[in-house]
């Protein structure tokens, strides 16, 4: 039997007249992570809650499991704030029908693995911003769903608690759910099986990782001053630049292409394509 | 200093509904204190019974408006019309002597200004006072307070406790749980209910016991008046937490809901006693009727049929906000509409309008 998959296909979201993303194609298999990645107003939120169930599509299709099968992180705190760590989980279990016996086995078991077992008792609201995001993802996969969205889990969270989120993503894809995640640390897009890039509420790039790498226009170079002539961009203490001809700007050498650059890349070359329709 | 006050006005512009209430509250008020700020009673609706019952009945002084003459009943229909607020006002003739007078003293002001008159005049018999025997103030306007009361957990509570859901982005998270609206919001709701009822046994027993206030009628009664006014208000909370972004202008619009339930209801102006213009609004309020029903069961003992009319619109009322809040409140939650189409097993689809995908 094949893998099942959810996504949608041609999807347009709207908010009276301003466009939350337009004719967007998705997919994402049961056991993989994919990441959605994009700016501020990039169309992520709206393609998450369209796949949610949260806003009706102006156009397109969307394929979801059932309600009950579905676990989804909004980008909100997506936890109430004065109820207890305990009793949030508790409330999220009991929404998705869990009896008493399998509730306390899976709050046990989440409290230990999302490293909350010493903060049950602690108002929601109390926890830091990794732990708060923790206790919404440990929410949405109480009841093990087939599809688990997550809207910007890491954002504004620190560097071990990232980690600590992705390796919960994993967990949960590793259990057989498919996992979407939207962020816009293209770091974390690496780790996902699948990316899809939006800029302005449409496709920029979308594939694997490697597929996207391999698919970069040109030659990102780097060098420690910033090239001229070229589009460049600072990359910690040295530039990056890239050459849309393949060729090597004086100063510069080859750089190890990642997904940053790819992203980018599409960006420029994007604006170049607008510009010039313009 | 001019760069915080641009800055102020700025904002102040930005949020409309603040300013139409700025500058709309007080010319709102100040229409509503003119026309129905009145203690006043010009006409003071009476039943004339007895056998010389059309005799005098059409000696009456003309504040006096009869409205029915009943020659073939005596004292115990009167007591009967008064107690079911079909007239303020009773006179009980015989065959000689002078005829009896009764005023409903649950009607303050209308009996009030019936004792003055009557009593200022020699020779004409002196009212017996029924209810309200004492004309308190306290009898009367603590049954109608319990509404304020109500209003104000039903209403205020009621849509904080949904906005807040809102504001902190919990809503949406509700709205992906496999909760049906009605659900949801029966959910949201059984506890600031209980906490109603629980705030009417303490003002009932505080009424009661400190500030003398009868409670004549059957308890069943003022429960079930209690109960469909809760109904409303809550309805109207749920209606205003879809309308509001934030708690501040949820407060906004449930003080704006207050106001006219608190001046024209009759719980401090008397009905009768407004200009025709404005009395009207008084009708499509919840709390008229449920000060009808409080004064009725509590002051007058009013049995549950004397009451079918001020019941049956709490009911109407309900049925016509609750619906309608619980319209908006499904928009709300559900805009895909995946909480109707509830399937067993296997997968949800949303499709966009076919013409409007076609279109594209």
């Amino acid at each position: 039997m094949s893998r099942a998959t959810w996504g949608c296909e041609g999807l347009s979201v709207r908010y009276g007249p301003t466009v939350g993303c337009e004719d967007v194609t998705f997919e994402v298999a049961a056991g993989t992570v994919a990441a959605v990645v994009g700016g501020d107003g990039a169309g992520k939120t709206s393609l998450l809650r369209a796949l949610a169930g949260t806003v009706r599509p102006a156009a397109g299709t969307v394929r979801r499991p059932d309600e009950r099968r579905l676990g989804y992180v909004s980008a909100g705190p997506g936890v109430w704030t004065d109820l207890t760590v305990d009793e949030n989980l508790r409330f999220a279990g009991r929404a998705y029908g869990l009896d008493a016996a399998e509730l306390d086995r899976r709050i046990g078991e989440l409290l230990e693995r999302t490293g909350l077992a010493g903060a049950s008792d602690r108002l929601a609201g109390r926890l830091s911003g990794g732990m708060r995001q923790k206790l919404a993802l440990a929410m949405a996969v109480a009841h093990e769903p087939d599809l688990l969205i997550l809207d910007e889990p890491t954002t504004g969270v620190d560097p071990v608690s990232r980690a600590e989120l992705w390796r919960l993503l994993a967990a949960a894809a590793a259990g057989g759910a498919a996992v979407v995640v939207a962020t816009t640390y293209l770091d974390e897009a690496e780790r996902a099986a699948t990316v899809l890039v939006l800029d302005r509420g449409r496709e920029l790039l979308a594939g694997t990782p490697d597929e996207l790498l391999a698919a970069t226009p040109g030659l990102v170079v780097e060098g420690t001053d910033r090239p001229r002539g070229v589009p460049s961009w600072r990359r910690g203490a040295r530039w990056r630049a890239w050459s849309p001809d393949g060729s090597i700007p004086a100063g510069t050498t080859p750089a190890t292409l990642d997904l940053e650059d790819t992203v980018i890349v599409a960006q420029l070359a994007q604006d170049g394509r607008r510009r010039a329709a313009a | 200093m001019w760069a915080m006050a641009m800055k102020e006005f700025r904002q102040m512009r930005r949020d409309r509904r603040t300013l139409a209430m700025m500058i709309l509250l007080p010319v709102l008020l100040l229409v509503v204190f003119g026309y129905a700020a009145s203690f006043d009673v010009d006409h003071v609706k009476t039943v004339v019974v007895g056998p010389r019952a059309g005799a005098v009945a059409a000696a009456l002084p003309e504040r006096l408006e009869v409205v029915r003459v009943a020659p073939g009943k005596g004292r115990e229909a009167a007591v009967e019309a008064l107690r079911d607020a079909e007239a303020a006002v009773a006179v009980v003739t015989t065959d000689a002597g002078q005829p009896q007078v009764l005023v409903d003293g649950a009607d303050l002001f209308s009996a009030r200004s019936v004792v003055t008159e009557l009593r200022g005049r020699p020779g004409l018999p002196t009212p017996e006072v029924l209810f309200n025997p004492g004309l308190e103030t306290s009898a009367i306007m603590v049954p109608g307070l319990m509404g304020v009361v109500l209003v104000f957990v039903g209403t205020v509570a009621t849509a904080l406790g949904v906005v807040r859901e809102r504001q902190s982005g919990t809503l949406e998270q509700l709205a992906v749980m496999p909760f049906k609206a009605r659900d949801v919001l029966a959910g949201k709701l059984l506890p600031y209910l209980g906490v109603a009822a629980v705030d009417l046994a303490v003002i009932v027993a505080v009424g009661v016991l400190l500030f003398d206030v009868p409670f004549n009628g059957s308890p069943l009664v003022f429960a079930l008046g209690a109960l469909l006014f809760l109904f409303v208000t809550v309805g109207i909370g749920v209606l205003i937490s879809t309308v509001s972004e934030t708690q501040g202008q949820a407060i906004q619009l449930a003080i704006m809901t207050m106001l006219p339930q608190i001046l024209l209801s009759g719980l401090i102006f008397p009905l009768q006693a407004m200009a025709p213009g404005v009395r009207w609004i008084g009708y499509l309020l919840p709390l008229t009727y449920f000060v009808q029903v409080a004064r009725g069961v509590m002051v007058r003992g009013a049995p549950f049929e004397a009451l079918l009319l001020p019941l049956s619109m709490l009911a109407v009322l309900g049925v016509v906000v609750f619906g309608l809040a619980l319209a908006r409140f499904r928009r709300d939650l559900a805009p895909s509409g995946r909480h109707r189409e509830h399937r067993p097993a296997g997968h949800d689809q949303d499709a966009a309008a076919p013409t409007r995908a076609g279109a594209r």
